[in-house]
């Protein structure tokens, strides 16, 4: 079943053109990898397909659910009912300052799920436990590590249950020793078949981790297959000249 | 000289009154007029604007003045000098207020309001529970500036006839041919911004506890 259906998708910022007739999908239980060059588009298309952008043409189905048909917007309730289906890691974790951890978690679930207080301490301490951040619970975040903060926001994006969680970069505005513990989070929520797109720099994680891997460059997809294969034996002159960087 | 220091008490009290009226309504007015001059309508940003630029780029004497006498030359009505006062104020303080607080929501961070977004708040919530809380504490210390600025602004409301504490202290100090109830005055003003400074630095502490 596929969860996100993207056709013909483009964005411009004025005149410059930053998305160019983009279509994938993305099926459930899948992890998808998009990598490429920074200003490629990877980042504006994962922000257009979680609706931090309004796309200037094309369509975003997710699962099931049209969030735009041929630029054209569904309705304010629609939108926010897939806003909820769909959840975002960011690459500066945005977490918000003036919450404690547990709150950061739980504010979503009481506010905007409307559950129970006490439903949503359970399930955000199931989440941190995980995270192995249990003992963190009551710290703020500028008392945590980049890492900590990360794990942090993977599980407030957990705690509503998306169908899909995307990762805009998610190691990038960290250590090299901090990146391993975001990475084996992600490695985790794969083996339990979480859908998810990940756009990232890290090209042996990218290989391991997703089923499936786009190259992108200049706001277009240049390659698309199997993560091993793709990144082993690119075919397109463009993605061997990337990937050539990380081989090294 | 006891008889004196009452005065000056009957002239503090009054002060305090057009310190307390002026915050309880400026403070939450000024919220309104940052939206207006956020907005992204063309009319309101320029009306806004336009009250902005008045209320801060005339003295604040000169409206006084203009908020009391306008309405007696327009309409031949007069009203209360206090209730002008107030009113005076009100609008004048609510202008800076305004920059203030327009000043902290812009100063928060873009990814604050796309994560919101993303967890699905709606615009009211992400800007009550995220935003406000987080602008409180970085504006605090300008608003402090202001709000101790107003203490002694209240010395002018004696212009259009209001017996505040500055007034008051003068009709002693000619009486007695001597500055001495003058520099109590001083004192008295003293006084009440270091309480007002007090309170501010309270509640900074009170907000230290994230960054």
């Amino acid at each position: 079943m596929e969860i996100i259906k993207v056709e013909h998708l483009s964005k411009s910022f004025g005149t410059l053109e930053v998305i160019k007739d983009i279509s994938f999908s993305v099926l459930q239980g899948e992890v998808l990898a998009i990598i490429g060059p920074s200003g490629s588009g990877k980042s504006t298309l994962l922000r257009s397909v979680t609706h931090l952008e309004t796309v200037t043409g094309g369509s975003v189905t997710v699962s099931g659910e049209v969030m735009v048909r041929d630029g054209i917007y569904a309705d304010a309730a629609t939108l926010r009912s897939i806003c909820l289906k769909v959840g975002l890691v960011f690459q500066n974790f945005n977490l918000f300052p003036h919450f404690s951890v547990l709150r950061n978690i739980t504010e979503a679930q009481i506010h905007v799920l409307k559950r129970s207080a006490f439903e949503a301490e359970k399930r955000s301490m199931v989440l941190l436990e995980k995270m192995g951040l249990a003992d963190k619970a009551h710290a703020y975040p500028f008392e945590l590590s980049g890492g900590q903060q990360q794990r942090v926001s993977i599980a407030r994006a957990l705690a509503l249950d998306p169908e899909v969680l995307f990762f805009d970069e998610p190691t990038s505005a960290l250590d090299p020793e901090l990146t391993g513990e975001i990475l084996k989070v992600i490695r985790e929520l794969a083996a339990e078949k979480m859908t998810m797109v990940i756009v990232t720099h890290e090209m042996s994680f990218a290989r391991d981790v997703a089923d499936r891997v786009i190259f992108m460059d200049s706001g277009v997809i240049i390659e698309e297959g199997d993560a091993e294969s793709l990144i082993r034996n690119p075919r397109n002159e463009r993605t061997k000249a990337f990937l050539k960087r990380f081989s090294e | 000289m006891f008889k004196m220091l009452e005065a000056m008490f009957q002239g503090t009290l009054v002060s305090l009154e057009i310190f307390f009226l002026t915050l309880l309504f400026a403070l939450p007015l000024a919220l309104p007029v940052a939206f207006g001059r956020m907005s992204k309508n063309r009319g309101i940003s320029a009306l806004v604007n336009g009250y902005l630029l008045i209320m801060r780029g005339t003295p604040l004497i000169l409206q006084l003045i203009f908020v009391y006498f306008a309405p007696y030359y327009l309409f031949g009505v007069s009203y209360d000098r206090f209730i002008a006062v107030v009113v005076a104020y009100v609008i004048n303080y609510a202008a800076y207020f305004a920059e203030i607080y327009r000043g902290g929501i812009e100063s928060i961070p873009r990814g604050q309001y796309e994560a919101a977004k993303v967890l699905g708040f709606s615009r009211t919530q992400t800007f009550f529970r995220i935003v406000l809380p987080q602008v409180v504490k970085r504006i605090l210390p300008s608003t402090a500036n202001e709000v101790i600025t107003l203490v002694k602004d209240t010395a002018l409301a004696q212009t259009i006839g209001v017996a505040e504490l500055f007034r008051v202290a003068q009709n002693a100090s000619a009486r007695q041919f001597s500055t001495m109830p003058i520099f109590i005055a001083g004192i008295f003003y003293f006084l009440m911004n270091w309480v007002v400074s007090a309170a501010f630095s309270r509640f900074e502490k009170k907000l230290s506890y994230y960054r």
